[in-house]
């Protein structure tokens, strides 16, 4: 059973799409498993001023990208560095037991993504 | 909302004369029909004619019939049962990767009891040929057990041919026949077969009823073991609303079996063939002739199928799907996989079921429907190559 937010943000799912000459692009997951998430992110000023996702998967790997993506819009990338599933699942008002490995790789992808945009950019923290 | 409900292979709504005919069972004729006194006796005698009910609607004798608490303890009795009341004649037990767990789980509990069993592979349609089985038969096999009828992809298996590899080599066969009743011809005699397996939810009966046929003369031990309900086969007091619910449902469901099919086909192929020029990048699921006359079952790649199943709730269309994600575990329908198709093409399956309660708007309606999900969901989709012309 979904939550009312999980649902909402399935339905309704926040900062769908790509970026163009995105700052730091991170894909995590495998088609095998029925998930793909894929995280763009905007970065100025050592400020996440944009991030998109694009995903592959249920509606439990929709909502969780949705709602990192929220969670880290707006922040410093150290800030997004602390992002963790859990506090993504919580956000949703909690996740059932089998979908919490999609919050994972909502955090995973979130990090890819700044890792990403680190690799590119090695003298900007 | 109006509420479209497609999922009737994985149970079906109590249809009126059979809820009418079960109710003055719960409060008027209740009775415990091992009771000598006469509330007793109508139980005994509403049972009795359920069971004629059973074995007229199966060409099967009434002695033949044995009630049971659903499908999944027919097939374990069944399987179990014939499995240990042979094992000094052999430990082999025949089946197919595709049937449903309540027979591949037993076989697999049987193997850790000392007991062989041959999964045979199927072909990309989900059918077994009566060679493969015939093949597979060795001087130990004690067992076969093959449904009739596939509850995912709707293929149907030759049971009648299967049947008779069986008889020549003195093999006990079991069908599942679950999916089967209501929507192809089920004949005990004209298949041939030894032990079959029905539920009564899945033809507009109750749950938690079902029954096992056991051709006269078949020896299988018993599964719950207790009173001499059931002529000393199946203890537990019958539950006899379901019980009386179950043979009306299935007489009902046998009566209008030819038209029926006739019906639900049409409606079946009429969607399968929307489906397929509507939405781009998709396979039917199963055989395109040898399936169940309510079954469509699809693939649709770059998108996963709960996502779809969600989508389509919100549009009060209910149905289900093969993904690992509706399974419960980390692959998707082992079905789905036997057949043939990559991981990532099994978790976008989409299956409709229909019933006699279904009708052509209801097709009209997700024809309507899922293509734009499907859209709207390939648009999110890191896979999906390139845009819709």
């Amino acid at each position: 059973m979904y939550s009312e937010k999980v649902l909402d943000h399935f339905a309704n799912p926040r900062n769908v799409g790509e970026i163009e000459k995105a700052d730091g692009v991170g894909t995590v997951g495998n088609a095998k498993c029925g998930d793909i998430m894929q995280m763009y992110l905007k970065v100025e000023d050592g400020i996440i001023k944009d991030v998109k996702f694009k995903t592959f998967g249920c509606g439990a790997a929709i909502a969780t990208s949705s709602m990192a993506t929220e969670m880290v819009k707006g922040k410093t990338i150290e800030e997004a560095l602390k992002l963790t599933n859990k506090a993504v699942a919580d956000a949703l008002d909690g996740l059932p037991g089998p979908k919490v490995h999609c919050s994972l790789l909502a955090e995973e992808a979130i990090h890819a993504a700044i890792e990403d945009y680190q690799k590119n950019h090695p003298q900007t923290p | 909302m109006n509420r479209i409900y497609l999922d009737n292979a994985a149970t079906t709504p109590v249809s009126q004369p059979v809820l009418d005919k079960m109710i003055p069972y719960f409060r008027e004729h209740y009775g415990n029909a091992s009771s000598v006194y006469a509330t007793g006796r109508d139980a005994r005698r509403a049972i009795d004619a359920a069971r004629r009910q059973a074995a007229e609607a199966i060409n099967a004798q009434p002695a033949e019939i044995y009630f049971t608490g659903g499908g999944s303890e027919s097939d374990n009795w069944a399987i179990k049962g014939a499995a240990f009341a042979r094992r000094d004649k052999g430990n082999h037990i025949i089946t197919t990767q595709v049937e449903h767990h309540a027979v591949l789980h037993t076989c697999e509990w049987l193997e850790k009891q000392g007991f062989s069993v041959t999964y045979l592979p199927v072909d990309e349609y989900g059918r077994v040929t009566a060679e493969q089985v015939e093949a597979a038969i060795t001087d130990q096999t004690i067992l076969i057990t093959i449904m009739a009828a596939n509850n995912e992809i709707g293929t149907l298996m030759p049971i009648g041919q299967i049947a008779q590899v069986a008889k020549k080599h003195k093999v006990l066969f079991h069908t599942d026949a679950v999916q089967a009743l209501g929507a192809v011809p089920v004949d005990v005699e004209a298949w041939g077969i030894d032990l079959l397996s029905l539920s009564a939810h899945k033809f507009h009966g109750p749950k938690g009823v079902g029954l096992l046929y056991i051709r006269k003369g078949t020896r299988i031990d018993n599964l719950v073991h207790g009173g001499a309900q059931e002529r000393g086969r199946r203890a537990g007091t019958e539950n006899l609303p379901a019980i009386v619910g179950m043979g009306e449902a299935i007489a009902l469901a046998a009566q209008s079996q030819p038209d029926n099919a006739k019906r639900l086909s049409a409606m079946r192929d009429r969607l399968i063939a929307g489906l397929l020029e509507e939405i781009p990048h998709i396979r039917l699921n199963g055989h395109p002739t040898e399936r169940l006359p309510g079954n469509v079952n699809v693939s649709i790649r770059y998108i996963e199928g709960e996502a779809m199943l969600l989508r389509l709730d919100m549009a009060g269309i209910a149905a289900s799907s093969g993904s690992a994600c509706t399974s419960g575990s980390l692959d998707p329908s082992h079905v789905l996989l036997a057949i043939g198709l990559p991981h990532e093409i099994a978790h976008g399956s989409l299956r409709f079921s229909l019933s006699d309660e279904s009708v052509d708007a209801d097709v009209d309606e997700v024809l309507k429907v899922l293509p734009g999900i499907v859209k709207t969901l390939r648009d999110m989709s890191p896979i999906y190559p390139g845009k819709e012309g």
